[in-house]
Formats: structure tokens, C-alpha cells, sequence
């Protein structure tokens, strides 16, 4: 599978060093060239460095022929305008978005934004973990 | 009506001041703690405190109720999100966005943000309109009609140059407006001889200008 990850960070590291692993066709654009780092030494992929607002960026980097597209920048406007790019404009069949807040989230899911966030996780896994012990009273 | 501005710089305070001294109701929402607080001193309770993209930062802000979201803040990001969402969450039929890149312009039009400015676009066009031999330059878009207004001048190496108006083979999707000669301009019919020299003004829908510049224009050499 050819994948597109836009955003080097924590998350767009991790998810393209393990896809990559997995002996996927993976290339990653980040606008910082420093981003590279955090990819594994011997990086069988590619890396592009620009920003992906930048149409020529993105066909640079594959975005006309990934099958699948992971755009994790740390802005949550600027992820839901590059999904919506890669959605809208050129059609990549499977587009996942990392949004922060958890109100865009919903709003850009119900506009058919395939998103994930991590925010709403936390405050999931955290009730949880509070409300399934007894307190002090146990 | 009921105005709500996103960024409060210098586009944003100046059109909020305006809008109040024409009687319309306002709020200058801005996310920079500094600008606030100068805002604030100017605005008093039009200026409020917070990220025009969060939503309940709109909603407190009465988005709902708003006739117009004007976004004019520094990030072109930021103004699509902005104007998207008082769109198609809250029902906001009219919205402004200021492009900042042109680059960005495509995104801006994806999302069906129709009206834009861009400080660049229209310098470039002012340029272009004001060069003496200038090429089909794009005077006006007419987004909800799709159509657009252009202007070109006809040379001396123009097919078109010695023939009337009614002998052009111009393309089905578009029409000569005017013909103007020596400063003066007259409604093109089917009569009007073109001449190098004339200014002619057409309306056409988009994607038409090559065909309309084949008919039109010299063949450059």
C-alpha cells in the first residue's frame, strides 16, 4: 500500500516508521527538515520537505497516487484543510485526520472527515480509570 | 445586521469601526491577549476574547444569529475553518475571507467560500489592467452566477481585427459586452466592427477564456 503522512511529529513518526516496518510504500512531509530525525536511521521512504497547503508539495510527495493519506501537523485548522485537500481534491480513497479539539472533531467527522482524536480519548480512558476504583471508602 | 469579525488587526478594527458608525451590530473576536486588551480600551464590549475556529468561542459570540462572519485574521488556515464551519454548522449564509498566500486560494474555493480577497490578486490585477497592451485580464467574478467579466485589447494581428461582432465564431459560453474606442464605449451588437485598438469587454463562464482568446487574440509570434 502506498501511504502519505503529512506532519512528522509523535504520532506521524510512529505510525510511518511502522507502516514503513510493515514493508509499506511510505512517504512523509513535514515543513521542518530537522522533522527527519525522528524517523528511523535507515528511513526506507521518502521525506519531503515543505509545507502541504502547497499543492506541488503534495504531488511531490505522492498524494495522486497514495492509497491512503494520515495528515497529523500540530495545527488542527491546517490538518482539516489539508484532509480536505486530499479528500476533495484528489480523491485519496482514505484520509485520516488527527484533530486535537474535540467539537471540530465531531463537526469535520459529520461533514464525512474520517478523524481521530486523542483529546477525547484521554478524557474516555481517565473517567474510566477514576470511576473504576472505590476511593478511600473501598 | 449582526456582523462577526475573526482577527482584530489593523483590516479587522478598522472594518469593525466602520460597520458601527454605519449602526450595525459588531463583535471583534480576536485570540492575541496584547491586541485584546488595546481592543478592548477602543471596543469596549464589541471586542471579545477568544479563538474565532474553537466553537463555543462562536457560539458565544452568537454566531447563530449572525447575518455575516467576516474572516479577516493572519492565517489563511484559520479564515477557511472560520468561515466553513458559520456555513454549514451554523447556518451563516454570508461570509468573507481574506486570502493571505494566493496560494491558498484554490482551498478557499474548495470549501465554497465564494467571496475573498486577496491584497496580492487584486494589486496584480490592478497591474495588469493598467499595462497599454494587456492581455485578457479578469475584471470582475461573479461567483453565485458562475460567470466572469474580462477584458482584452484587439491588435493589429488579431483574427477578429476588421470583422463584425456577428461574424465571430466566439464560443457558446460566452458574449462581447462593450467595445470601447478613443475612450468612448458602446454596447457590442451584431453590427459593431471590431478594430485594432478597441478595448472589448466580455462575460463568459469560466473555463471558456482559451477558446475566446484563440478567436480574439493575436497569435503571439
Amino acid at each position: 500500500m502506498k501511504l502519505l503522512i503529512v506532519g512528522c511529529g509523535r504520532v506521524g513518526s510512529a505510525i510511518a516508521s511502522r507502516m514503513a516496518a510493515d514493508g509499506h510504500d511510505v512517504s512523509v512531509i513535514d515543513d521542518d527538515p530537522e522533522a527527519l530525525a525522528r524517523l528511523p536511521e535507515d528511513w526506507p521512504g521518502r521525506f519531503v520537505q515543505g509545507h502541504a497547503l502547497d499543492l506541488e508539495v503534495l504531488i511531490d510527495a505522492g498524494i495522486e497516487t497514495a492509497d491512503a493519506c494520515v495528515v497529523a501537523t500540530d495545527g488542527d485548522n491546517t490538518n482539516i484543510v489539508i484532509a480536505q485537500v486530499a479528500q476533495k481534491r484528489f480523491h485519496c480513497p482514505c484520509v485520516v485526520t488527527r484533530i486535537l479539539d474535540p467539537a471540530r472533531a465531531a463537526f469535520y467527522s459529520s461533514l464525512g472527515l474520517q478523524t481521530v482524536c486523542a483529546t477525547s480519548a484521554a478524557i474516555e480512558t481517565t473517567t474510566q480509570a477514576i470511576c473504576a476504583t472505590p476511593g478511600r471508602a473501598g | 445586521m449582526y456582523i462577526l469579525i475573526a482577527g482584530g488587526g489593523k483590516v479587522g478594527s478598522n472594518l469593525a469601526s466602520t460597520l458601527l458608525k454605519m449602526g450595525h451590530e459588531v463583535t471583534l473576536l480576536d485570540n492575541d491577549r496584547n491586541r485584546y486588551a488595546v481592543l478592548e480600551s477602543r471596543f469596549e464590549h464589541v471586542a471579545r476574547y477568544g479563538d474565532a475556529t474553537e466553537l463555543f468561542v462562536l457560539e458565544r459570540a452568537g454566531v447563530e444569529r449572525a447575518d455575516l462572519v467576516v474572516a479577516v485574521t493572519g492565517d489563511d488556515e484559520d479564515n477557511i475553518i472560520v468561515c466553513q464551519v458559520a456555513k454549514e454548522k451554523y447556518g451563516v449564509e454570508k461570509s468573507i475571507a481574506r486570502v493571505n498566500d494566493p496560494r491558498n486560494q484554490p482551498h478557499f474555493d474548495m470549501v465554497g467560500i465564494n467571496l475573498t480577497v486577496s491584497a496580492t490578486a487584486t494589486i496584480l490585477a490592478l497591474i495588469e489592467h493598467e499595462l497599454p497592451e494587456h492581455q485578457l485580464v479578469k475584471l470582475l467574478d461573479l461567483h453565485r452566477e458562475n460567470l466572469e467579466i474580462v477584458e482584452f485589447a484587439i491588435e493589429a494581428g488579431s483574427p477578429a481585427a476588421g470583422r463584425s461582432v456577428r461574424d465571430l465564431n466566439l464560443p457558446n459560453k460566452s458574449r462581447l459586452i462593450s467595445v470601447t474606442r478613443d475612450g468612448r464605449a458602446e454596447i457590442a451588437i451584431g453590427d459593431t466592427e471590431l478594430r485594432p485598438g478597441d478595448l472589448v469587454m466580455a462575460i463568459l463562464e469560466p473555463g471558456a477564456e482559451d477558446e475566446l482568446k484563440r478567436v480574439l487574440m493575436a497569435v503571439p509570434a
